[in-house]
């Protein structure tokens, strides 16, 4: 039974670690566009070799 | 194309804002935001932005697909904006500027903060929800002692997750308690409180069950069922907001040297003088300096026929220059024009609206004393039967907890949101869930007629007795130009050439050259010739050498009108106009489409007055409307709709916006709100039912947290189920 005193505050750490990733994943603006980032990755944004053109992105 | 045009233009004063008035500078950059309409693909995105980036001197753009605008940065010059609105046109994306509101919204600020809540409860509900399960299933396997760490751990879990998830409620409880009243959230806040004192006390003092699972997992549901309630509100503002931008005003300022500037409208004050092109629309009340024209007041008045502007005469905004370049003074600014006495009545309108109480709201009121007494009640007979207080109180608080409304809280939000999904599909935009439940109760619907039951244009109604040869001198003349009277003779002839060397004479006509011959195309007066005798608009071709040709036009009831009128009178809703044009146009609407009861020559306050009679008769009356006169009568009315091509007021005070002007589409929103009213109902049944069978068993006493945890996840799902139905 003693692993328990392990494994109990190890699995809250994963379940706690998992709403830091929610809350930092909400404040750095993830969620503000979820149909463009689905579109997005469709995107087919390689340009031939020679004309390839610095992208201003943010 | 010129069908097209002429729907769009004559509404959209936006294609002739002038987007350097909106350009924020920052350290050497220019910033604009626009709204982009079109954009709904990846190739969208792609063409967008790609094609913006060719140009050396922008910096980024970055396109938001979910709200269809895009932030420009670029290097230069403000004048660029133009050129790069232009650009976006050619790809085949209109674009107009927007005014971005502050970065702080407050919407968005309390949507990330219920978020939050959800994302802190949710976790804690996990987590308790592991520990809990080890202890149920472990009866009698586990030791006192393990059972009292798993207690332990879940209190350090819940106690401060239910203290930050929790406030929402909390705070509301208390607002509603200053004020002598209650609302769903009292039961909820109690009960959470109850849950979790109960269980701390039996954690380190007693050594019965505990509810921190139960707690947590009540503020989980009842914060999806906020969040989804606040994620409807601010869906429907935010593409409310997007409509408002479209109409972003911008005004032209001669200054004293007599450069002209480009100003947005708000920066407008008395005094100054402003240049208005054809086309444009007048941006506050102001008074005619130079120049002389028609000007179209139809969204501001309801009246169809053209308003005469001579020097001294005086302009409210809202008007249409229709032909001529007109220099006026402005004799207020935005705040104080006609519209801001339009804006007073609303909120008047608003205010008793607001009178409106919630379903969710009236079922409470039932609710919260029925169980508190039931809960008392318990307190009372356990303390009487078994005559020690620690059972009795265990009792009455199981029962707050398993009464706890959730299933009610999520009843009303769930069948909103999926009922304002649908509706948003077909393309009616709901601004707010109870207009919802105030749709579905509406007795009487009134119209109003410029361009809510007609197009709110004139069109060519003898183009059959007119010969081809004729039409086309005319179109030649009439594709030149602005005038609606123009339009409709360019609509009726389709694409095609145009005469040389036109003028227009503005209140007059237009004169031009077709093979050398010369042909005047305008009003009988200008023209020097006897008028009709009939009550239709009119205009005159004269070609040298020929009897004159007469044009007539009357402004068309749009094609679903009939079919709109008809089916609120199958649906047993009484038919009513209202209007401000004159008798005959209005009794001779009225008669196509049978309707009984018509009222002409109304003014804005007749139409409220009208409006408050037939609510003091008990009447739950819908309005639909259009114009800026509309507006305060949209407001005072029990519920309202107008049209996406609506002045923007007037869709700010209604609570559906009929996108693509599809008159139609308000029996849509009748049907689905009746609709969402009867899965209201069934939801409370569900609730009702639901409580007829877990009260007993808690204040039997039989009530376990293992039972209060199912029973309440298996209520709150059944109550979804049964909202997710209104979507098919």
């Amino acid at each position: 039974m003693s692993m328990l005193l392990w494994m109990i505050p190890i699995a809250l750490m994963m379940g706690f670690l998992g709403l830091v990733g929610f809350m930092w994943s909400l404040k750095s603006g993830q969620y503000d566009d979820l149909d463009g980032a689905a579109q997005r990755i469709l995107m087919d944004d390689d340009a031939p070799l020679g004309e390839a053109k610095p992208q201003a992105d943010e | 194309m010129t069908a097209i045009d002429a729907t769009h233009t004559a509404y959209m004063p936006s294609s002739h804002a002038d987007p350097t008035a909106f350009v924020r500078r920052a350290d050497g950059l220019c910033e604009l935001d626009l709204m982009v309409s079109g954009a709904s693909c990846a190739a969208c995105i792609a063409r967008i932005e790609t094609g913006l980036r060719e140009d050396e001197r922008v910096e980024n753009a970055r396109l938001n697909l979910s709200t269809g605008r895009l932030a420009l940065t670029w290097r230069g010059e403000a004048e660029a904006a133009r050129e790069l609105i232009n650009k976006l046109g050619a790809i085949g994306y209109p674009a107009t500027p927007y005014e971005p509101e502050a970065d702080s919204d407050p919407q968005m600020v309390e949507e990330k903060r219920l978020l939050r809540a959800m994302a802190v409860a949710g976790f804690a509900m996990a987590n308790v929800m592991l520990l809990s399960v080890a202890v149920w299933s472990g009866v009698g396997e586990m030791s006192a002692a393990m059972e009292s760490l798993m207690h332990r751990i879940s209190a350090l879990i819940v106690l401060p997750a239910a203290a930050y998830a929790g406030q929402p409620f909390f705070r509301s409880a208390w607002q509603a308690l200053k004020h002598r009243h209650v609302n769903m959230d009292v039961p909820i806040s109690l009960a959470v409180f109850l849950a979790c004192g109960l269980s701390v006390y039996e954690t380190f003092i007693g050594h019965g069950d505990t509810y921190y699972d139960a707690a947590v997992m009540l503020l989980f549901f009842l914060l999806i069922g906020r969040f989804l309630d606040m994620r409807l509100r601010a869906k429907a503002s935010q593409a409310a907001r997007g409509l408002a931008a479209m109409q972003a005003a911008s005004a032209n300022r001669v200054l004293p040297d007599g450069r002209i500037e480009a100003i947005p409208a708000r920066e407008v004050v008395a005094g100054d003088h402003l240049l208005l092109a054809a086309g444009d629309r007048v941006p506050v009340d102001a008074r005619v300096v130079e120049g002389e024209g028609e000007l179209d007041g139809s969204l501001v008045t309801g009246e169809t026929a053209p308003v005469a502007a001579t020097p001294g005469a005086r302009l409210f905004s809202g008007m249409l220059n229709l032909d001529a370049k007109l220099v006026v003074e402005a004799i207020a600014d935005r705040d104080n024009s006609l519209l801001s006495e339009i804006t007073r009545l609303v909120e008047a309108g608003e205010q008793s609206r607001s009178r409106y109480v919630r379903l969710a709201d009236r079922a409470a009121k039932l609710y919260v004393p029925i169980v508190h007494s039931l809960a008392a009640l318990t307190l009372v007979g356990w303390l009487l039967i078994l005559g020690e207080p620690r059972p009795a109180i265990i009792n009455a608080i199981a029962v707050l907890i398993i009464t706890c409304p959730c299933a009610l809280a999520l009843a009303v939000p769930a069948v909103q949101v999926v009922a304002s999904g649908r509706l948003y599909r077909d393309g009616v935009l709901v601004k707010s869930g109870d207009a919802l439940e105030r749709m579905a109760n509406i007795d009487t619907i009134v119209f109003d007629k410029t361009g809510t039951l007609t197009e709110g244009r004139p069109r060519l109604v003898d183009a059959g007795e007119i010969s081809s040869e004729a039409l086309d001198l005319a179109a030649r003349l009439a594709r030149t130009s602005r005038h609606p009277l123009s339009r409709a003779v360019a609509d009726a002839a389709g694409m095609g050439e145009t005469a040389d060397r036109v003028t227009e004479t503005p209140g007059g006509g237009l004169q031009g050259q077709v093979d050398g011959v010369s042909v005047r195309f305008g009003s009988a007066r200008w023209l020097g010739l006897e008028s009709g005798a009939d009550p239709h608009s009119e205009a005159w071709l004269w070609v040298d050498g020929q009897e004159p040709v007469r044009f007539r036009f009357e402004d068309q009831l749009r094609a679903e009108a009939r079919r709109t009128v008809k089916a609120f009178k199958q649906r047993g809703c009484r038919v009513i106009l209202l209007s401000g044009d004159r008798k005959i146009p209005v009794d001779h609407i009225a008669g196509q489409l049978g309707i009984e009861l018509a009222f002409s020559e109304l003014k804005p306050q007749d139409k409220i007055a009208k409006l408050q009679d037939m609510k003091a008769d008990g009447l739950k009356v819908c309005m639909v409307g259009d114009g800026i006169n509309d507006a305060p009568a949209l407001a005072a009315a029990d519920v309202s709709i107008s049209m996406a091509s609506a002045a923007e007021i007037s869709q700010a005070a209604s609570d559906f916006v009929l996108q693509g002007d599809r008159l139609d589409k308000a029996v849509t929103a009748a049907i689905v709100s009746r609709g969402a009213k009867s899965r209201v109902m069934e939801n409370f049944g569900l609730a009702v039912v639901y409580n007829m069978i877990a009260v007993p068993l808690a204040v039997g006493g039989f009530v376990t947290p293992l039972i209060a945890a199912i029973a309440m996840s298996a209520s709150s799902i059944l109550v979804t189920l049964n909202a997710l139905r209104l979507a098919r």
